[in-house]
């Protein structure tokens, strides 16, 4: 615990602290994009993206430790890596338009071929004795412990860059990505924004690997801003709202990882992006499960209300425990059930309120079957003055014929 | 030659066609619904299941194991279901936040807890190791027929014999439901072929497979014996029943070509190793796949004329 809250602080030693801040940034970057590409409909691209990176990985390793002598190189790593990913990227693309096959099968083929042919590379890896193999697995699922110092700070510095770069971007992504028409038609090249989109995707795929791992880091362009979502309609909310869900995923989750032995970053990142997912999908305000079970309540609150008032003015007994408990509560009737002053002047205005609605109701059907529940409010909150003055002046000639004294 | 060839690889060779076979067949309709990433989902929960089955029963007996796997593919299908709804957000991105938490819950849980005795490590969940099976009780061909060695064929042959033959079994029991409910589940509603519970079914199917075939071959592997031959075979073909049956083709030949190549190809090109199976055969069928895209006689559909039966 002291620890986690040391790494928290920056204080747990130079490289947890920028590999924290480092990972901070690659959150933010991730979430943004993903916001971008969840809108694009497009959420598990990333999947076969991160998936892909795995020849390109374990080809640079080989090529390097036969040219050096070490395969571990970062830079070169990573540049295969985006290469490999990039033709992924590619293939994915080129199935969707070029056969009749669907995305989803193009995804699942690219990533997992990408993956099996980038195995039998990683196990001709392990065939040479040479390269310090060692350090390959820690891509596979992320890994922040033994890193070196020259490493953390270049993923830090790429991991900002990329942030920076989804900031500068963050208007044409926005426009394609929630109305491609409309962008067009402003003049933004869909096209090549998309394009742009996806080389943000792949460059913090790539820059994630070490960090979060190629089977993971579909999860950071992916739960945050599925988190997102619950906080906010308006695309531009949603893109901030991921990039600091993101970014706070993978600030603590890295932290967390370094704080104890056996917490693999990658798990922790995604454990953490899911943990805020699901405070998120609880008590978002918005169409948060909590918030959403309240309006519930008080939608059926006010329906028991309602019909309460109508029983009492009609005289009618009462008998469902939720409505006596309502009507009690709100002080139109007493504990024995006999309605109080108060009571009898609010069934009255309900029993009004109803004679005006259904008149509205018979009169206008197709508006008022637009939203039944406008109903429960009072009618000259929803309708316009002239609408209600011109029902107030029909009502007693109806409820005359109905025989029903107001 | 032949009694290594019996000790050694007789065994995987088989392993690996049925595994293939098994996942191709209801991956067939996993393609032709866009549910392909079904495939990859239940795939990679496997791994949760199977680790929480261990820590529950302190055992890696195959029935615990496909008992766990098998549960967690059902919470994961129910969680992605209950997170579509209540996000309202597309099928993939639902599946991606759920797949991928419980596959870090599964590599979280290896990690912190004492499995190093047991065979049950990250790496092998995903890319199996199709190699270790051997039957070291076989001497000559005739082994084939005795019992005393038959008995110690590795377990995971005879198991994937039986779930090979569910797959076919239900396919063909359940033939005019998925027909119906994969073209036209309006339709399939209509007439009560229950397209619901039939999608259902097939994700339990899928999940059968895929724990069945995980333990040869591994998670990631598993999505392309899914996916690629029954979608190679979608470019070869308008008829469902001929699909059906040039992927089963294909995902053999992926199979046998693939472990073939593994364990000789690289003694051809002159190097003393041979490489992962589980990856070669997942690189063969992605090449057969690769193959069909640019030269598959359907593969770019008649536009409305969709797969008929």
């Amino acid at each position: 615990m002291e620890t986690f809250l040391a790494a928290l602080m920056l204080s747990a030693g130079y490289n947890t602290a920028v590999v924290s801040i480092g990972a901070g940034f690659l959150g933010a970057a991730a979430g943004a994009v993903g916001a971008f590409v969840l809108l694009r409909k497009r959420s598990l691209v990333s999947d076969a993206v991160g998936h892909a990176t795995l020849p390109g990985l374990a080809a640079a390793f080989i090529v390097m430790a036969l040219v050096f002598g070490d395969g571990r190189i970062l830079p070169g790593l990573l540049a295969g890596a985006a290469i490999s990913a990039a033709l992924g990227l590619f293939a994915v693309d080129w199935i969707t338009h070029n056969t009749r096959l669907h995305e989803d099968a193009a995804i699942g083929a690219v990533l997992s071929v990408f993956f099996g042919f980038g195995i039998v590379l990683l196990t001709v890896i392990q065939s040479l004795d040479t390269g310090r193999q060692a350090g390959i697995a820690g891509y596979l699922l992320g890994s922040t412990a033994g890193m070196l110092r020259s490493e953390a700070e270049t993923i830090a510095v790429a991991a900002f860059a990329v942030a920076l770069a989804v900031f500068i971007l963050r208007r044409p992504f926005t426009l394609v990505a929630f109305d491609p028409e409309y962008a067009a038609v402003r003049g933004v090249n869909v096209r090549r924004t998309d394009l742009l989109l996806m080389a943000i995707l792949l460059a913090v795929t790539v820059i994630g690997l070490k960090v979060a791992g190629l089977v993971l880091i579909v999860a950071l362009t992916i739960i945050p801003p599925v988190a997102a979502r619950f906080w906010t309609d308006r695309a531009p909310h949603m893109v901030m709202i991921a990039a600091v869900l993101g970014a706070a995923s993978g600030f603590v989750g890295t932290s967390l990882s370094a704080s104890a032995a056996n917490l693999p970053t990658g798990a922790v990142i995604v454990l953490a992006a899911f943990a805020l997912f699901v405070v998120s999908l609880l008590v978002s305000p918005v169409r948060g499960v909590v918030a959403g079970g309240l309006e519930r309540m008080r939608l059926s609150r006010k329906v028991h209300e309602r019909q309460g008032l109508l029983s009492l003015a009609r005289g009618e007994p009462i008998y469902d425990g939720l409505t006596l408990r309502v009507l009690r509560r709100a002080g139109h009737i007493r504990a024995d059930g006999v309605a109080t002053l108060q009571g009898r002047a609010a069934a009255a205005a309900a029993q009004r309120e109803e004679a005006l609605w259904s008149l509205y109701r018979r009169e206008h059907p197709q508006s008022a079957a637009v939203s039944p529940a406008l109903e429960l409010n009072p009618i000259a909150e929803v309708l316009p003055p002239e609408t209600v003055a011109a029902l107030d002046r029909a009502l007693p000639r109806v409820t005359a014929t109905a025989g029903q004294p107001s | 030659m032949s009694a290594e060839f019996l000790q050694l690889s007789l065994v995987p060779l088989l392993v690996g066609m049925l595994a293939c076979i098994a996942c191709a067949l209801p991956g067939n309709f996993l393609v032709l619904r866009r549910q392909s990433l079904i495939g990859d989902a239940v795939s990679h929960v496997v791994l949760p299941g199977i680790v929480a089955a261990f820590l529950v029963t302190g055992t890696v007996a195959a029935t615990a194991m496909l008992v766990g796997a098998a549960a967690a593919a059902v919470v994961a299908v129910v969680l992605i279901e209950f997170v579509r709804r209540v996000g309202r957000i597309e099928p993939g991105a639902a599946m991606g936040v759920i797949f991928t938490t419980m596959f870090a819950a599964g590599v979280l849980m290896i990690e912190q807890s004492d499995t190093s005795g047991v065979h049950l490590d990250v790496e092998h969940a995903l890319y199996g190791n199709l190699e270790s099976l051997v039957w070291f009780a076989a001497e000559d061909w005739g082994s084939l027929t005795d019992p005393v060695a038959l008995a110690d064929l590795p377990p995971q042959l005879a198991r994937l014999a039986v779930v090979t033959v569910a797959m076919v079994a239900f396919t063909i029991v359940a033939w005019k439901e998925l027909v119906l409910s994969t073209f036209d589940a309006g339709f399939a509603e209509s007439v009560g072929a229950r397209p619901t519970l039939i999608g259902f079914l097939l994700v339990v199917a899928v999940a059968v497979a895929a724990v069945a075939a995980f333990d040869a071959v591994g998670s990631i592997i598993v999505i392309a014996m899914f996916i690629c031959p029954p979608a190679a075979a979608r470019l070869m073909t308008d008829r469902l029943l001929p699909q059906i049956a040039w992927s089963i083709g294909f995902a053999a030949l992926s199979g046998i070509a693939g472990y073939v190549l593994a364990g000789y190809g690289p003694l051809w090109l002159g190097f003393d190793a041979s490489v992962s199976a589980a990856g070669m055969i997942a690189t063969v069928s992605g090449l057969l796949l690769a193959v069909a895209c640019l030269v598959g006689p359907h593969r770019r559909g008649s536009g409305r004329s969709g797969a008929t039966v």
